[in-house]
Parts: structure tokens; sequence; C-alpha cells
């Protein structure tokens, strides 16, 4: 028996062997690199030297936005000969911890919560910057975003992407068909609300469903809310805990929020009443605009990527966005925003070599002509941001007169940012009232 | 392809396969030739004690050469337990050492902090009502998923159709918990009452004359809802066990009883019942494991939103999402706390068994 079997083993392995070559062999045929010595190359010769390494990137971009990132780079990787591996996972805030535990760290990072990024500074995981970078990095970057990535004295991390959160989505066509105006004050877009409810309508149309993620659209509520009613230091005590959660200014804010968020005449167009605010896709939440069944939506300018194909998007289209209004125009234009940051947590030369490229601005004009993208960094190029709701952003981005806070739960400890907050918000828009939903999420912060 | 760019990968392949070898290879080599070994040992033991009782009748003291035999036998013993000591070590004992040392520290694992995250647990109003729900979890499941599993295999015991029937009773266990709480979700799906509901729930409710209800986001309503999903789950499993040892019951025990005359309910409570008893602890308690460890359902569902939280799903959160790993902690080991008596009633009944 034992030698009648073994031919049938040697089978085995032969054909487990050819199938591992076969692998091998299929992967190795993308090194069509261009020469390193061409003019296509120029700009690079700064990165070159560390060919045939390779760098992995941990981020939470996953899908057509991953793709997009993985061409921004492709010339980057062919002239340089480093080879960038790109990782998107929709676990990314989770993993992440769990690699670094671990001792399996990816070379670089993007973490889009300042938080997250504190967190790891602390616990001395993240590696500082090179003399060269951080030169870099404080020419192209405003201070304004280079703070939120900063951990005791120490900057660690440079911006990549960015989003303006302040809009409003609406459809101009309607607007012009029944003689809107675009508001620009508080008050007019109350009054412009009222305008509608008295047409039988209801004006706003806003989703908070997004998975475990659930709840976060009215946490932006709160935050652009926050920027209006109080200053800007106020918001900055507010997000760091220098005032409870529960403070009266919050619960102000909170409250002036509600009276869209749960106001059954205001929402939600398209959808029903208050509560189906919870059960209703983010991704969906301002679509019935372009049914006429709701003529308000606030949300990001990230909004354009999930309207269907063929909506045409700009002033003149299916639909655009105007700038969320201050309450009291005179005392600044406040701008609520996100974005992720290129943290390292290695240091060898080639991962370096990408995070000063990521950081330049060759990569943010690189980035920015593939599309849907816009960052903070100033050497950008407006001309090369593609969609006409982004260049809206970068105006937005660029105005001087704009006073810039980075959105609020992602500056907050995981626990509440991303955990109770969210939670909390949930609640109090099925009902529960202002009060205790903030004594709630105040006994809720880590001491 | 050229030669040179392949020969680092063709050489991680060749350690790869050499590494393989050495352990595969090794581990059948080990487990060949240390009992062998052994056994040589144990026949020349033997041998000479045959000869050495042969020149010098019961003069030996056999107490003694019994030890030594027996101490050889437990370094046998030893040696096949030690891959699953080892694996246990891994797998089980340091992580739950470290899991019950972390949950004396700080979110950050770095200051000790006492039975502060016990007290947190009990503290927090939502921790509490986590702690309720995962009871209430516990209690029904394993209850009404083994009474319907019972019910269901003895009605359909010699039915007309019975395989088909036990199929589709047992098909959610081929779901995933995940693929079903998807499903479900659908069936509880809200809109509006001015719009066509897309919901099986709503639809029968609003056909009935009921106004479309919101049933994920109402608690208490909400966990019973998601218990319905685990009890859909697992009914299959428990119907299956206990279709098995109900047609194990003797025939004869069946006729005699038959011939006593005893009514069905009779037959049910005082030959079915005893008969199955065996299988019945084994059902709920496997059963009442899996419920305590609930994580899917909720996760997929409402995520822990509107009062539906469980222990597991609550661990998760802390531990992973808000970076809370003595919070998270604590909530694992409590957990295993939980789980520990439910075990311990499991082996001392199968020891029972054996005995018996």
């Amino acid at each position: 028996m034992a030698v009648k079997s073994r031919p049938r083993q040697a089978l085995v392995i032969a054909s487990v062997l050819t199938l591992a070559l076969g692998a091998t062999a299929c992967s190795g045929d993308s090194d069509s690199g261009l020469d390193p010595d061409s003019p296509e190359c120029a700009p690079y010769t700064n990165y070159q030297g560390h060919d045939g390494e390779s760098v992995s990137i941990y981020a939470s971009i996953r899908d057509k936005e991953a793709d997009l990132l993985r061409e921004s780079w492709k010339q980057f990787e062919e002239c340089t000969g480093i080879e960038i591996d790109y990782d998107g996972s929709g676990e990314f805030e989770a993993q992440l911890q769990v690699k670094v535990d671990g001792g399996n760290p990816p070379d670089l990072a993007f973490i889009p919560q300042p938080g997250l990024l504190a967190r790891f500074a602390e616990a001395n995981k993240l590696k500082p910057m090179t003399p060269e970078l951080k030169t870099i990095a404080d020419g192209n970057y405003p201070a304004d975003w280079l703070k939120y990535a900063t951990a005791g004295g120490q900057l660690y991390g440079t911006p990549l992407g960015a989003n303006v959160k302040s809009f409003v989505w609406y459809s101009p066509k309607t607007f012009a068909e029944k003689g809107y105006q675009v508001p620009t004050t508080w008050q007019d877009l109350m009054a412009l609300s009222d305008k509608i409810v008295a047409t039988k309508q209801k004006p706003w149309c806003v989703g908070l469903e997004s998975g475990e993620a659930t709840g976060w659209p009215a946490t932006d509520w709160i935050e652009d809310l926050m920027l209006r009613t109080q200053t800007p230091e106020v918001y900055d005590q507010w997000t760091t805990h220098a005032i409870p959660f529960n403070d009266p200014r919050v619960a102000q804010a909170v409250d002036q929020v509600g009276s869209v968020l749960k106001n059954p005449k205001y929402v939600n167009g398209g959808y029903g009443d208050v509560k189906s605010l919870t059960t209703t896709p983010f991704q969906e939440g301002g679509l019935p605009i372009l049914q006429g069944q709701c003529s308000l939506h606030r949300q990001a300018n990230f909004y354009a990527n999930y309207l269907p194909e063929g909506t045409k998007v700009g002033p003149d289209g299916d639909i655009y966005a105007f700038y969320f209004p201050a309450v009291d125009p005179s005392k600044g234009k406040p701008v609520l925003g996100g974005g992720e940051f290129t943290v390292a947590f290695t240091d060898t030369e080639a991962t370096q070599a990408v995070r000063t490229y990521l950081a330049s601005g060759e990569y943010a004009n690189s980035r920015a002509k593939l599309g849907n993208w816009i960052t903070p960094n100033n050497k950008l190029d407006v001309s090369n941001v593609q969609q006409e709701v982004d260049k809206l952003a970068m105006q937005v981005l660029l105005d001087k007169s704009a006073v810039f806070r980075f959105d609020g739960s992602d500056l907050m400890p995981a626990a509440v940012g991303s955990g109770t907050l969210w939670k909390g918000m949930i609640d109090w828009v099925n009902g529960k009232d202002t009060k205790s939903t903030l004594d709630f999420i105040e006994g809720s912060w880590p001491k | 392809m050229e030669f040179s760019d392949e020969a680092p990968k063709l050489m991680m392949l060749l350690y790869g396969l050499v590494a393989f070898a050495v352990v595969v290879g090794g581990l059948l080599v080990l487990l060949d030739v240390v009992p062998a070994w052994f056994a040589r040992r144990r026949e020349a033991a033997l041998l000479a004690a045959a000869s050495a009782g042969a020149v010098r009748t019961g003069a030996a003291p056999p107490s003694r050469r019994r030890s030594v035999a027996n101490r050889r036998e437990g370094g046998l013993g030893l040696f096949f337990l030690l891959p699953t000591l080892l694996l246990l070590v891994v797998g089980l004992i340091v992580p739950a050492v470290r899991t019950t040392l972390l949950s004396f520290m700080d979110g950050n694992s770095r200051n000790w902090v006492g039975l502060k995250n016990y007290t947190w647990m009990f503290a927090q109003d939502e921790i509490f009502s986590v702690l309720t729900n995962t009871l209430i979890w516990v209690i029904l499941v394993p209850l009404v998923a083994t009474a319907v599993g019972l019910v269901y295999a003895v009605l359909v015991d010699r039915a007309r159709f019975e395989s088909a029937a036990k199929a589709l009773i047992f098909m959610p266990m081929a779901i995933s918990f995940v693929g079903a709480s998807i499903i479900w979700k659908f069936v509880y799906a809200y809109r509006s009452g001015e719009y066509a509901q897309i919901g099986l729930l709503n639809h029968v409710w609003k056909m009935l004359g009921g106004e479309p209800q919101q049933w994920l986001s109402n608690p208490p309503l909400n966990t019973l809802l998601l218990i319905v999903i685990m009890i859909w789950i697992q009914a299959g499993f428990a119907m299956v066990v206990l279709s098995a040892a109900i047609k194990a019951i003797p025939a004869e025990i069946i006729e005699a009883a038959r011939l006593d005359g005893v009514s069905p309910w009779q037959m049910f409570w005082q030959i079915t019942m005893p008969s199955i008893r065996s299988a019945l602890i084994v059902v709920v308690v496997t059963v009442s494991i899996a419920t305590l460890k609930v994580f899917d359902i909720v996760r997929t569902t409402t995520n822990g939103n509107y009062d539906t939280g469980v222990i597991a799903n609550e661990m998760y959160n802390q531990a992973f999402r808000f970076g809370q790993t003595g919070q998270g902690s604590a909530l694992a080991v409590f957990l295993f706390v939980l789980v520990i008596p439910i075990v311990i009633y499991q082996v001392r009944n199968l020891r029972k068994q054996r005995e018996v």
C-alpha cells in the first residue's frame, strides 16, 4: 500500500509546485518601467536610488478612489523603481491598531482622524519627519492644517486629500424656475425653508444611515452650527474637552440643528417623517433633489460621487452646492472640512522618499488631474481640479477670510467621536431630548 | 521573463518548501520514531522482567518496577499531549491571561487602574443595558430554539414528507449569520406610510391596517426581533440533533408503551423526553454558548444602536473602534466568566453519562 501510494504523492507535490511556479511567473511582469533618465522622470530624480524596494500603504480609501490613487503615483513608481503596495480597508481604524500592536505596521498610512493620529504619536509608534520633509510641509500647507497632524509639539503627518463639508446641495434649475435666491445668511436659509414649506413641500432631505458609522452626517451638522453660533476658540475648546460636552453653548448649537433636523415640516423630503432620517442611507440622502421632492441637502463636496451617472453638476446643471451660510457673515466665514494625513510607521529611505513625494506639489497636481480630489497643498494649480463642485470647494478652502476647522468628531477620542456622539445623535433625532443626550456623551468622555 | 528578476521569488519559494518539508517531515518522523522507541524500551523492560522473574520467582519488588514503567508511559502520554498543550497555551491560556491583565489597565494599556473597568461596566446605563440585553438573549434563544426544534422534530417524525420538511427548517443553518441578518434586515425594512413598503413585515402590518413601524429602532421590541433571527438559524440545529435522538429511542420501549396504551401526550412526556434528555442538554448548552457570543447579527443589523447592544458587540467596539482596550478586555473577561458555568455543567454531564 505504502509503495503504491508513492507515485500519487509525487504527482500531488509536482502539481503543487507547478501551480506555485506558475503563480510567481504571472505576478512578475509589471516591470515595464520608464527609463529613469528620460525627461518624463526628471521631476523624480530626488526620489531615485531605491530601485526594487517596496513601500506599503494602508488606508480607508477603496474601490474607484483607490484606483485613482494607484494611478496617481504610477509614474513615480516607474521612474524610481519603488513599488507601492496599497491596501484599502473598510475596517481601517480598527485594523490599523491591530497591525501596529501586532508589530506588523504598514510603512505609511493615511489617517483621516487627527485623534487617532495623536494616539499613535503618543504611543511613540509614528516616525518623525526628516528636516527636509518638514521644510516642504511648512512651505506647502497652511498652519491651520498642520496643527492637526502635530502632537506634543512634533509634526508627524502631511495632509493628503481634503473635503469641505460646509455645503448645501440644491437644484439650480428648480431655484431658477421658482425664483428662489441662494441664501447668504442663516436667516435667509430659514426664510427660504419656510417659503418652500408654504408650497406644501418638505425643503430638507437628510440621510444618516451609514452602517456602523450611522449618525455621522448629524455630527457634521452640529459641528457646522457650533462654528456658526460660537467662536472658533469655543469650537476648539469643545473638541478638546476644555468645556464639557453638555455646556449650554453646545446645547444651543444642537437645538439650532434640531430646528431643522427635528422639524417635521422641514424633513424628510422624498422619504417621509423625522423617523426616516436614521434609516435613509447617507448616499441616497440628497437624491430626492433630482426628483424635485426636496430642495436642500447639507453634505460635503464629495457627495458628487454618489450622484447617478449622467447627472449634470454645475451652476446651471441638475444639482450644485452653495456655501452653508454663516449666522452672522460679518464675523467671518467658518468652514468645516476633513481630510487624510500621511504618517509613517517605518523610516526606511524608500518610505521617506514616498512620504516626501506625497507631500509635494508634483503629487498634488498629478492626483488632482485624475479628478474627484482637492487638497490644501498650496502648490496645487487650481486649474488642474476637474469637477465644478471641487473647484468651488477649493475656492472656499483658499478664501483668505475663511476660518477653517477640522471635523470635530475626528478630533475627539474615538470613544466619543466615532462612538457615543454618533449613537447620541441617532437617539436624539429619534426623540431623545438635547440635555440627556449631551449628558450621556459627556459621561462617556474617556477620563 | 528574465531569470534574474525571478530569482528572489524562486529563492523565496524554495525557502518555503524547505521550511515546510522540515516542519512536516520532522513532525512525521518524531511521531513515528518516538513511540517506536518507547515501545522498544517497554518490550526490553518486559523481557528483562520476565527473565528476572524466571530466575528469582517473586523475589523482585514489583511495585518499583511498575512505577518505572508508569513513568515511561507518562512520558509517552506527555509527548502525545504536547501539540495540544502547545496550541492551548498559545491560543487560549496566553490570550486569556493577557486579556485579564489588560482588563485592569487603562485604554492605552499603560497604567494600572484596578477594578475601574469593571465598575464602569455596571455604572454606565448604556453598558448595563448591554448586559441586560445579553441576559434576554441567553434566556430566550436556547429555550425557544430548542422548543421549536423539538416540537418540529416530534411533529414531522415519520410523517410523509419528513426529509423535505426537515430540510426546510434546517436550511437557514447553511446561511452565515451576516447573510441571515441582511435577509432579515429587508424583512424589517421601513418606508414612511405614503410610500410602498419594501419590508415584508411592514407590508403585512399595513395590510392588517397598522401604520408602518421602524421595527429595528424601537426598543425593547427590536431586541426580540433580532432574537428571532438567531432562533431562525438555530432551530434547525436543535431539530436535527433532537430528531436523531428521537429516532434512536429503542423500538421495544415505544412498542411496550403502546401496548400499555399511552396517550400521545404521555408518550411525549414519559417516553420521548426522558430518552432524549442528554441530547436536549447538549443542544441547550451549545445554543446557549453560541448565544452568549452572538456578535454578527447585532453588528449587521443595528451595530448596537437603539439599545440593542450585546456584550460581544460592545467588546469589539470598545477595544477596536474606540481604542478603550481596558474596557473591552473587562467585557471579554466578564463574557468568559459567564460561559464557564455552562461549560462546567456540560463537562460534568458528559462524565455522568460515561459512568452510566
